[in-house]
């Protein structure tokens, strides 16, 4: 009876059993494969690209566009997660105060995160258009002189984690308010009881009842947002000379944003990558467990 | 006092949401408004030159990247119901031992960037030359649902009671008749949130478009955007019109079946 119910479970899961060695493992061992050997146009059609170690990740660490692109890569995941979190966490605690339309408007906030990336990104590049973007129309209005938003490299990066800000804050809201819903609101009336003010419950039993979800939704937050590509790509493919480019959009580029595609160094980028996104991932699932058995 | 301080969140909430939609606004403003009155400053804060140009444009150039879109999404949909239910049934009622273990691959599978993955499908592809197929595209679009689903699923069966699957069994129902006739009929709501995020991915997808079929003839929606975006010439009536016409499922998706959303959101916190 349980070995017919063992053989019953495994024949369930078969399929995504095969489906992962197929279209995960498989992918991931190719693109390991790449970047161990040194690919052309022609060896990649005739398939006999010599080995050669390690020589594509020495291309890639002393390729001058390493550093900036590792620089880029955490200040755009470091400051997108901050705001996103902080402004998510101060949305949560509003909606959680229940007001007429509360339910509806806080559905709306959903809208930017079920939004194609393209279409975000593209209204963004609208909008931050140096000749007739509403934000320099704006800044012209207050008497401010225009910015290039995307075309300077001083501004680049900017733009592009201001877009991926607004992106970002439906998830933050969402994850933060279902935890406020888990906090008994007892211990709030409890504390106003005390003669606490909001600023005083929101940072003596609402802000520490909430760190285990607080922890949840940054980790979470740091290995999506290390991986965003679509909205840097798309609004400035990483340009103007680099000022944005991350390990997403380089590895890319490597591998199919030239008429001369490199993949071996563009699939080193991409692992690593990989490594920074698993590392988060391992801490994320560590913290998920102790959660759940606590 | 109640009632007032319940009408001033209310205000402030509107003006936070107004905030928020700002660009959303903005979009389907340009979308409406002709193009030589988009370069004017300061700009008109509504489509005052409306034209319906730009939703001309869309039925005569997008069409059919709204259509392939619309064919890759459901494929995308019916592979990973497929696979993913009775994972999702295993994992939560047939407990197989190691079915923790696939739950934890699953959990790291949604971790893998998406340019390695489209890295990898692309040398595959070349040596099955799958390269610019539609079903490629489809299998690829699958990846980024797939595991979001096998754990949708195995949260939701396991929440059924044991006393029904116990009924079936005593009725001499076997395992597929019990998952086919008893289970999946009370899976609705799973299902349902399944579908419309597999949809709506695969329906955004840029990544494994742009890589796997950038020379395709069936080219999703995202690329009919891009090509435009490419554009030297750019055409922002158009542009935003396509953007609009592209963020429908979006919409309906809200609109039809928002506690699906918030659901799928905190249940499998996952986009790529």
């Amino acid at each position: 009876m349980r070995l017919r119910r063992e053989v019953v479970g495994w024949a369930f899961c078969a399929p995504v059993v095969v489906y992962l060695v197929c279209f995960y493992a498989y992918p991931l061992y190719r693109n390991l494969d790449l970047s161990l050997r040194n690919y052309t146009v022609r060896s990649f059609v005739q398939g006999d690209a010599p080995f050669t170690g390690l020589a594509n990740y020495r291309t890639v660490v002393e390729n001058p566009t390493f550093w900036p692109a590792l620089a880029h890569t955490i200040v755009f995941t470091l400051v997108s997660i901050a705001f996103q979190f902080t402004i998510g966490m101060a949305l949560a605690v509003f909606f959680n105060r229940h007001f007429r339309l509360s339910v509806t408007l806080r559905a709306l906030f959903l809208v930017p995160w079920l939004l194609p990336l393209i279409v975000s990104a593209s209204t963004w590049s609208w909008m931050l258009n140096s000749d007739s973007g509403v934000v320099n129309a704006v800044l012209h209005g207050l008497g401010m002189s225009p910015v290039n938003w995307l075309t300077s490299p001083r501004w680049s990066l900017i733009s592009v984690i201001i877009a991926n800000i607004w992106i970002g804050i439906p998830f933050n809201l969402v994850i933060l308010y279902s935890g406020l819903q888990a906090i008994p609101s007892t211990l709030d009336e409890a504390a106003a009881l005390d003669g606490a003010t909001g600023w005083q419950k929101f940072w003596r039993v609402t802000f520490p009842l909430l760190r285990p979800v607080s922890a949840i939704t940054i980790l979470l937050g740091l290995i999506y947002t290390l991986k965003v590509f679509d909205i840097i790509w798309i609004m400035t493919r990483g340009g103007p000379t680099d000022s944005s480019t991350t390990f997403a959009t380089w590895s890319y580029r490597l591998g199919f944003g030239n008429l001369l595609p490199a993949f071996g160094p563009g699939a080193a980028v991409g692992n690593l990558l990989i490594i920074m996104a698993l590392a988060f991932g391992i801490v994320y699932l560590r913290l998920q467990r102790k959660q759940q058995a606590a | 006092m109640k009632q007032r301080r319940t009408w001033w969140n209310t205000g402030i909430g509107l003006v936070l949401t107004a905030l928020m939609l700002f660009p959303i606004y903005w979009m389907v403003n340009a979308s409406f408004t002709q193009d030589r009155y988009l370069r004017k400053t300061p700009p008109d804060w509504f489509p005052v030159h409306g034209t319906l140009e730009g939703y001309r444009a869309v039925l005569t150039q997008q069409l059919p990247y709204l259509g392939n879109s619309l064919v890759i999404g459901l494929g995308a949909v019916a592979l990973t119901l497929v696979l993913s239910a009775p994972a999702g049934y295993a994992l939560a009622k047939l407990l197989p031992s190691g079915g923790g273990a696939l739950s934890f691959v699953l959990l790291i599978a949604q971790m893998i960037p998406g340019i390695i993955m489209a890295m990898g499908f692309y040398t595959i592809y070349l040596d099955l030359g799958v390269v610019n197929t539609a079903g490629g595209l489809i299998v690829a679009d699958s990846t980024i649902a797939v595991p979001f689903g096998v754990l949708i699923f195995t949260a939701f069966m396991s929440s059924i009671p044991e006393e029904l699957t116990q009924a079936a069994i005593i009725d001499g129902a076997g395992s597929f008749r019990t998952f086919w006739s008893v289970i999946l009929p009370v899976s609705r709501n799973a299902i349902v949130t399944v579908s419309l995020f597999t949809f709506l991915w695969a329906w955004s997808d840029f990544i494994f478009a742009s890589t796997l079929d950038q020379g395709g003839t069936r080219q999703p929606i995202t690329l009919g955007i891009y090509h435009y975006i490419g554009n030297n010439n750019q055409q922002w009536n158009a542009i935003m019109a396509t953007a609009v016409v592209a963020s429908i499922p979006a919409t309906v998706l809200l609109v039809v079946a928002q506690r699906y959303v918030a659901a799928g959101v905190t249940a499998g916190a996952v986009k790529d």
